[in-house]
């Protein structure tokens, strides 16, 4: 492991921002610390920099415990959340900064500077000021900037929040890809899923300065293990009860089960594709459909309960009042501290991923 | 100017102008002039020897000792107070920033007794300034003396760079020097480097407004400086002269105050360039 958190706690006031937070990051990975606002992440990746520290645990790094070392002397990069570029000074001055600091020889300030500047593409812009630049161009600067002194360890705060919509998934490519080229362990802040999903390699989900759950994008949106990280990942239903539900009838009573968009499907009475499963369908009415760009969402109330379905633009049209055929695939069951997926027992036999 | 349609609205701005020439004229330019003017009224000649004068000279040297000195001790903590209101959290900081305002709120004239109470003969200091005499051989006394007149002039003066700085040093929050650190600059290098351009002119406007108040004031130095010629100040000068009401010594009383006018001009002007320059440089 190159970076460690160990049984890692920290209050301000009564506000707990972290309890009992371990985990460890391996060398070379691209890590996402996701959560809601205020769940403590910030905080996290601050007492990995030594900007905050822990009240109780250790911060471990390269298997040295670096509690006792200040942030000037743990040689990690930081691309803060607004960049916090030096104002004053220019393009330049602001990469060369950490270099100068370390009184590096002045050819050698330059060479890496120039490096830098071809590797984020900012040729021709040494000489601007962070306030002549757009969002995109300071997010650069910010991360040569932090690459300059040549870090173990970079770490991310919210590293696109600055940016437009538009520009930031093109943000998003580039920077996962400059990480990569560069080889670097890094570690970012976000609360954004679709960010960690795309982006990281791992993803940690906090919650109310609790570590929820740690895997890989596809092991977290599959095997959630508790029912925030069920929640938050995707867009999901949390249902009282949907043991009455067709081909749910032996689901433990009492549990709350999560239904995504993705296990339900909805379809007219007619349709050919789907006739075989037929028997394992409830009717649902559509009370609303909204647009979601590249494909529609439709609301139907199942049995009083209301689901939501996603259907592609390409499928037959459909109006507010139709009444639906509506079949689930599968359901998450909350368990304590743990989620099983349960499948709808009437397709049992039938190869679904087939359809 | 902003556009207005209705009839009201263009008439309002000229009463405004017309209100504030008025007022401007009769507070400000008026009064001034008759300084100018009673203080050549009998002469170059009378206007020289007026401040020429040995106690005219020992005041303009008092004023600049208590200015040079409250200035920079000012300065000092002022960048001092500000940094640390700005940059850290902690207990009593709400209690910590009104008490530096409390010389904008009491009266000078009350400073000055305060430190004749706290230094005097029967004060609770005095002991401790004898004993630090006897020990170094010095005579230092606080009171009715040069030292006495620095310090009620630091005390009026205090507050000046500090307010100044910290609404600056408050927008700019501290993401840029938590960046330096990151980066592996020390304290000093963050402000020099980080911190220093942020706030180069305010600092320098606070220290021109301290500077201007420390050679204009009054009240605190009038309480703890009775000896003319050894330890007044340009302001108390001028009050004895006007004081000693025979007509020479009142013309002597309005050269002296030019002198004055003249210091306080010359700092409204760099006052107006620092602004000028400050807000240049922000945009």
């Amino acid at each position: 492991m190159y970076v460690e958190m160990k049984h890692i706690n920290k209050n301000f006031g009564s506000f707990e921002a972290a309890k009992d937070i371990d985990f460890g990051v391996e060398q070379g990975r691209m890590v996402a610390l996701l959560g809601p606002s205020g769940s403590g992440k910030t905080t996290i990746l601050r007492m990995i920099a030594g900007l905050e520290q822990q009240d109780s645990g250790d911060v471990v790094i390269e298997g040295k415990v670096v509690n006792d070392i200040s942030a000037r002397d743990r040689g990690i990069g930081f691309v803060f959340q607004n960049y916090a570029l030096f104002r004053y000074m220019t393009v330049y001055e602001n990469i060369a900064f950490g270099l100068r600091v370390k009184k590096e020889d002045k050819r050698k300030i330059d060479d890496r500077v120039k490096e830098l500047v071809k590797l984020v593409g900012l040729e021709g812009m040494e000489k601007r000021y962070p306030d002549q630049l757009s969002g995109g161009q300071r997010q650069r600067v910010a991360f040569a900037r932090a690459l300059a002194p040549n870090p173990q360890l970079l770490l991310l705060d919210e590293p696109f929040a600055a940016i437009d919509a538009k520009v930031r998934k093109e943000l998003r490519g580039w920077l996962k890809e400059m990480i990569s080229k560069v080889g670097i362990t890094s570690i970012f802040v976000t609360h954004d899923q679709e960010e960690a999903v795309e982006v990281a390699d791992d993803i940690i989900i906090i919650n109310e300065g609790r570590l929820e759950q740690m895997g890989t994008p596809v092991e977290i949106y599959k095997k959630p293990k508790t029912s925030f990280v069920a929640q938050f990942i995707g867009t999901s239903a949390v249902l009282d009860d949907f043991s009455g539900f067709k081909g749910f009838e032996n689901l433990p009573k009492g549990r709350q089960a999560i239904v995504r968009p993705e296990f339900v499907e909805a379809f007219k009475s007619d349709n050919e594709k789907f006739k075989s499963l037929m028997h394992a369908t409830e009717t649902g009415i559509i009370t609303n459909i909204a647009f979601r760009g590249s494909y529609q969402e439709l609301i139907l109330k199942v049995n009083g309960i209301s689901l939501t379905a996603n259907r592609s633009l390409e499928r037959r049209s459909v109006k507010v009042g139709e009444q639906m055929c509506v079949l689930v695939y599968r359901v998450y069951v909350l368990a304590d501290g743990d989620t099983e997926i349960h499948k709808n027992q009437l397709l049992k036999g039938i190869d679904i991923e087939a359809l | 100017m902003e556009k207005h349609n209705n009839s009201e609205g263009k008439f309002v701005p000229y009463l405004l102008i017309g209100i504030s020439v008025l007022f401007f004229l009769v507070m400000l330019v008026f009064p001034l002039a008759e300084v100018i003017y009673r203080s050549l009224k009998d002469g170059i000649e009378v206007y020289k020897s007026a401040l020429a004068a040995s106690n005219t000279l020992s005041a303009l040297w008092v004023t600049l000792i208590a200015t040079v000195i409250a200035l920079v001790v000012n300065t000092f903590f002022g960048l001092c107070a500000s940094w640390l209101l700005t940059k850290f959290e902690f207990r009593g900081k709400q209690v910590l920033s009104t008490l530096i305002d409390i010389p904008f709120s009491i009266s000078p004239v009350i400073a000055g007794l305060a430190f004749i109470m706290t230094f005097g003969r029967v004060g609770w200091a005095k002991p401790i300034i004898d004993w630090f005499n006897g020990v170094f051989g010095t005579d230092i006394s606080f009171v009715f003396s040069v030292p006495g007149v620095v310090l009620a002039t630091i005390f009026v003066t205090f507050p000046f760079v500090s307010r100044e700085l910290l609404p600056v040093m408050q927008a700019q929050g501290s993401a840029e020097e938590e960046a330096a650190a990151m980066m592996g600059a020390r304290g000093f290098v963050i402000f020099r480097r980080v911190t220093f351009p942020h706030i180069k002119w305010a600092l320098l406007y606070g220290m021109i407004l301290c500077a201007a108040r420390a050679f204009g004031e009054f009240g605190a130095v009038y309480a703890v400086s009775k000896a003319r010629g050894k330890t007044f100040t340009l302001p108390l000068e001028i009050d004895a002269l006007y004081m000693a009401g025979s007509s020479d010594s009142i013309t002597q009383a309005f050269a002296v105050s030019s002198l004055l006018v003249l210091m306080a001009i010359i700092m409204l002007v760099l006052k107006q360039i620092v602004e000028y320059r400050g807000k240049v440089m922000e945009e």
